[in-house]
């Protein structure tokens, strides 16, 4: 298969794009969609400092990459959730990528001590792990960036991880997730680092390709924990879709996005109106909540009692 | 030809040449979850793999929370 971009032999055949191209043309359209992403979404300048959400995977790392290549300020960020082999094999991957480029990152823990892992979090909080574990790494990062003084917190989600959450808000009418599923989430009130992704116009696919042509070395393992989780069903389904009908990711989520713009335009309150109206500080650290104590602090005092009594 | 699979990690073995389309298809493995890897380069789905070819079929999709 031929590049359609050049003389060169393609590695990877995008059909929602109907093209195929070789490993520098797959690099310059990676970068030029994350530019796109950030130029679109007002994301950040060259001037902001960003803090990138790293987990040693395909996705933050090449995230991390992207931004420095092209010319943005981005130290990382890793949060070792204490998995056994998985986060030993991950924290490697995000240590060796700094060292090998001489860039700055950040490790913490999640837990409070090694005695207790994200899976006994949850089991005290009966929650699911994958839920438990996001509400840390959502917690610690932005409390991060805000106390690090970043402008910018940068995750990795990218189109799939946008799309099947979509689709998981649209089956269950979670119309409260709907209105916050932008690629941009703005540093509504004290306590809230503005938020970006950009990574939402490539698939898992392209930034995977993106990885191997440009010998970025990530976990291909994914997290144990993430086995049987619903995110992992609506990907699977929806690859059904776009195998038989390319294009249809990307329409859904890019679709509901033009929705969610226009719907900007009219009188209704902004995601900051609304953040302002009902959040304030958690009476424990400060940081914004809805509740008299937000949920990661209710978390960490369940896992200091579990800590007393075993 | 030796196909290396992971999540759990294994290898198969199927009879060569076959091209990377024919190869998913008989596995049952949608093209737009995997990346098709032979010595440290991308396969595209018209590619031959030879019957001595050591390939790794590398799943792209991830995700928890």
């Amino acid at each position: 298969m031929k590049c359609r971009k050049c003389p060169g032999k393609a590695v990877l055949s995008i059909p929602r794009h109907n093209t195929a191209l070789c490993s520098p043309c797959l690099t310059e359209y990676a970068h030029a969609q994350v530019e796109r992403a950030i130029g679109r979404e007002k994301m950040c300048t060259k001037e902001d400092k960003i803090l990138v959400a790293v987990s040693g995977g395909k996705d933050s790392l090449a995230l991390w990459d992207m931004l420095r290549k092209l010319g943005y300020q981005a130290d990382g960020l890793y949060v070792d959730l204490g998995i056994g082999q998985y986060s030993i094999r991950s924290r490697e991957k995000a240590e060796a990528f700094a060292e090998s480029r001489n860039a700055t990152l950040f490790t913490q823990d999640a837990t409070p001590d090694e005695s207790i892992g994200i899976r006994e979090l949850a089991d005290l909080v009966r929650r699911p792990t994958c839920a438990t574990c996001g509400c840390i790494k959502r917690y610690q990062f932005n409390r991060t960036a805000v106390d690090q003084d970043y402008d910018v917190l940068a995750t990795g989600h990218n189109l799939d991880d946008e799309a099947a959450r979509l689709m998981g808000n649209v089956l269950h009418w979670q119309q409260e997730f709907l209105e916050k599923q932008s690629p941009v989430l703005p540093a509504s009130m004290e306590g809230f680092a503005k938020k970006i992704k950009p990574l939402y116009r490539l698939t898992e696919r392209e930034i995977a390709a993106y990885c191997v042509v440009n010998s970025i070395d990530y976990i291909v393992q994914d997290c144990p924990m993430a086995t049987g989780s619903r995110l992992l069903v609506y990907k699977e389904a929806l690859n059904v879709i776009e195998q038989a009908s390319p294009g249809s990711k990307q329409s859904f989520y890019w679709g509901f996005l033009d929705q969610q713009r226009k719907k900007a335009k009219s009188d209704q309150p902004s995601i900051s109106d609304q953040d302002r109206a009902t959040l304030h500080p958690c009476e424990e650290c400060g940081q914004p909540t809805s509740a008299t104590i937000c949920s990661y602090c209710k978390l960490m005092a369940k896992a200091k009692i579990h800590q007393k009594v075993s | 030809m030796i196909i290396h699979l992971s999540q759990p990690d294994r290898n198969l073995e199927l009879q060569g040449p076959k091209q990377v389309k024919v190869i998913l298809k008989e596995l049952k493995i949608v093209a737009e979850t995997v990346l098709v890897i032979r010595d440290d380069g991308l396969l595209t789905e018209d590619e031959m793999v030879r019957d001595s070819d050591s390939i790794e079929i590398r799943p792209v999709i991830s995700g928890g929370a």
